[in-house]
């Protein structure tokens, strides 16, 4: 019997979570003869849904549709997957670090008296033993890690593990399982919208990031227009959090969202530490600051010392032009 | 209230890490009590001025965590307790930690737990909800705000920048988010007060356990330090021509336009 890897996808407004898919990817790189069994939990139907976690290279799916699976808690969704876990026994799970991935998975791992390697940025095959790497002590540092028994159980940190290409042409079986989901201590008796509609942060290829620099939320206005035309989304420091430049929800750092864009791009931050925490793995950084000696140079690509005010819409011209 | 706080130190994150042989190297590094479980020290002192019930502030660490400890009591802790590993564990993980505490609260009949969300050194976050599994008491990560009515308890908590209203009950496992308090300061009748607070230092033995109760799942096999960034190119020239060169740069030589 082949080995089972079990991915533990995210369903958002009915839409799978992009680092969903690159978990499919992610186990297939720890085991690229494993049976990928997908995991889908949610109030509503999850055929579709379950579909489309086939064509982005899961195997087979079990989806548990159920009314006390419509906010995540850990007990609602712990009973669904450990009851999955007890009739598959997979070789291991693999899941995004996300909200729910990071609340989550110690309580399966707990359950199952097992280790868990959480946000993993690399995968790296080290003389026939499969390694992880993560970094600590915010970003400064990297740690390899391995399990020591045959029991894989990893997250991923978003954006750093690509997907596979969607192949529609794959086939699967989706299977609905009943659980009954009950006793449950924690109720979640209301969500407050508050992180900005369109691009998720944790998962955009561009991000314009603005700090105190930009000094009001009025300021803010022209990083929005340049994060809309890059097809990005705008992000904060926790100084521009704290002065009421914008909500909490943009914040990035060591508090707040840690990201990975393909483009970073700084506009009046000063790259304090906790702040690099969030960002210092983005692909590319741009620094966009008055002031030269910002810290914030030392870990950008380019640097632009200049009025961010003047700057930035001269960037949005020049970016409309190479787009045309 | 039995109130109990997880409390880890950490290296102070101002601080440069160097490296040495695979390991972080610590000596003579300034060590702190992780900010996030800071938090929950703060939230634990609320609690139990409004509810009434004693604190007692938890480490698994070495001899020196004593430091730590005391910080925690002078700021309003009553007591704290120093699961000292040093001679008995080499390596250990979130297993570790987690069955460790779990033999410590066998007995405890704690109404409120409360830890740091994550710490900053090696960010796992895994060892509130590992212990609330294993000791079977619901949990809540990542609060930003907490407020206790007899048994049931009212909850905000952080999910990605979207806020969750929490219902639940006692006994319970929170752990702290930045948002949640304000950390106060120790104060000088604090710190003298502190010293003379009860401090009771445990080895794994005194738990019941031995070594390969608390073996560890995972190990670890490197620690590297990223490789050196080059240095960023500072434009130069007229504004117009520096975001004509970048936009050039971000398009022709990283692709990423």
């Amino acid at each position: 019997m082949s080995d089972k890897l079990l991915v533990i996808g995210e369903v958002r407004d009915n839409d799978i979570r992009n680092v969903s898919f690159e978990a499919i990817a992610a186990a297939r790189q720890i085991n690229a003869d494993a049976e990928i069994v997908g995991v889908l939990l949610s109030d509503n139907d999850l055929a579709n849904a379950g579909e489309e976690f086939i064509a982005y290279g899961a195997d087979s799916v079990i989806t548990v549709t159920h009314d006390n699976l419509k906010n995540y808690t850990s007990e609602g969704y712990g009973q669904a997957v450990l009851e999955i876990i007890d009739e598959l026994s997979p070789n291991g799970i693999v899941m995004g670090h996300t909200s729910i991935g990071k609340d989550l998975t110690p309580k399966i791992a707990s359950r199952l008296s097992a280790g868990l390697i959480s946000d993993v940025v690399d995968i790296e095959n080290d003389g026939g033993e499969t390694v992880y790497i993560r970094p600590i002590y915010s970003g400064k540092a990297f740690e390899k890690k391995a399990f020591e028994d045959d029991f894989t159980f990893v997250t991923i940190r978003p954006n750093n593990i690509p997907a596979l290409e969607k192949d529609a042409s794959r086939s699967g079986d989706v299977t609905a399982k009943d659980v009954d989901i009950k006793d449950l201590r924690t109720i979640v008796k209301e969500v407050v919208r508050k992180a900005s509609e369109g691009v998720d942060l944790s998962e955009a290829d561009v991000i314009v990031a603005g700090g105190r620099g930009v000094k009001s939320a009025e300021g803010f206005k022209p990083l929005y227009e340049l994060a809309d035309v890059l097809g990005g989304a705008v992000g904060a420091s926790r100084g521009a959090c704290d002065a009421d430049y914008c909500d909490y929800a943009l914040q990035i750092g060591q508090t707040g969202k840690v990201v990975t864009p393909d483009l970073y791009i700084a506009v009046g931050i000063s790259g304090a530490i906790q702040h690099l925490a969030g960002m210092s793995n983005s692909k590319v950084i741009v620094a966009i600051n008055k002031d030269p000696e910002s810290n914030i140079f030392n870990v950008a690509d380019y640097g632009i010392v200049g009025d961010l005010f003047e700057v930035i819409p001269l960037l949005i011209e020049e970016i409309k032009k190479v787009k045309a | 209230m039995n109130i109990y706080v997880l409390l880890k130190k950490t290296f102070d994150t101002e601080e440069k890490i160097a490296v040495q042989g695979g390991r972080i190297e610590d000596d003579g590094a300034e060590f702190i009590i992780n900010p996030y479980d800071e938090y929950a020290i703060e939230e634990a002192i609320v609690q139990r001025d409004t509810h009434g019930g004693e604190i007692t502030v938890v480490t698994i660490g070495d001899e020196d965590s004593e430091k730590q400890l005391r910080t925690a009591l002078a700021m309003g802790a009553d007591k704290a307790v120093l699961i000292n590993t040093e001679e008995d564990l080499e390596e250990g993980d979130q297993f570790t930690t987690a069955k460790i505490l779990e033999a410590y609260f066998k007995d405890k009949d704690a109404d409120l737990i409360l830890a740091g969300n994550v710490a900053i050194d090696e960010a796992s976050g895994q060892v509130g909800p590992r212990l609330a599994e294993l000791i079977g008491i619901p949990y809540v990560t990542t609060i930003t705000s907490l407020s206790i009515d007899g048994a049931d308890v009212s909850i905000e908590k952080d999910v990605e920048g979207d806020v969750e209203v929490i219902e639940t009950s006692l006994p319970l496992l929170v752990t702290c988010q930045q948002g949640l308090n304000d950390p106060r300061y120790p104060s000088l009748p604090g710190i003298m007060k502190a010293k003379k607070k009860p401090l009771e230092e445990l080895e794994i033995d005194d738990l019941d356990l031995d070594e390969d109760d608390v073996e560890a799942k995972t190990k670890t096999i490197d620690i590297y330090l990223p490789p050196e960034k080059e240095a960023g190119k500072v434009l130069e020239g007229e504004i117009e021509e520096q975001v004509r060169e970048l936009v050039s740069l971000l398009k022709n030589d990283k692709k990423v336009l």
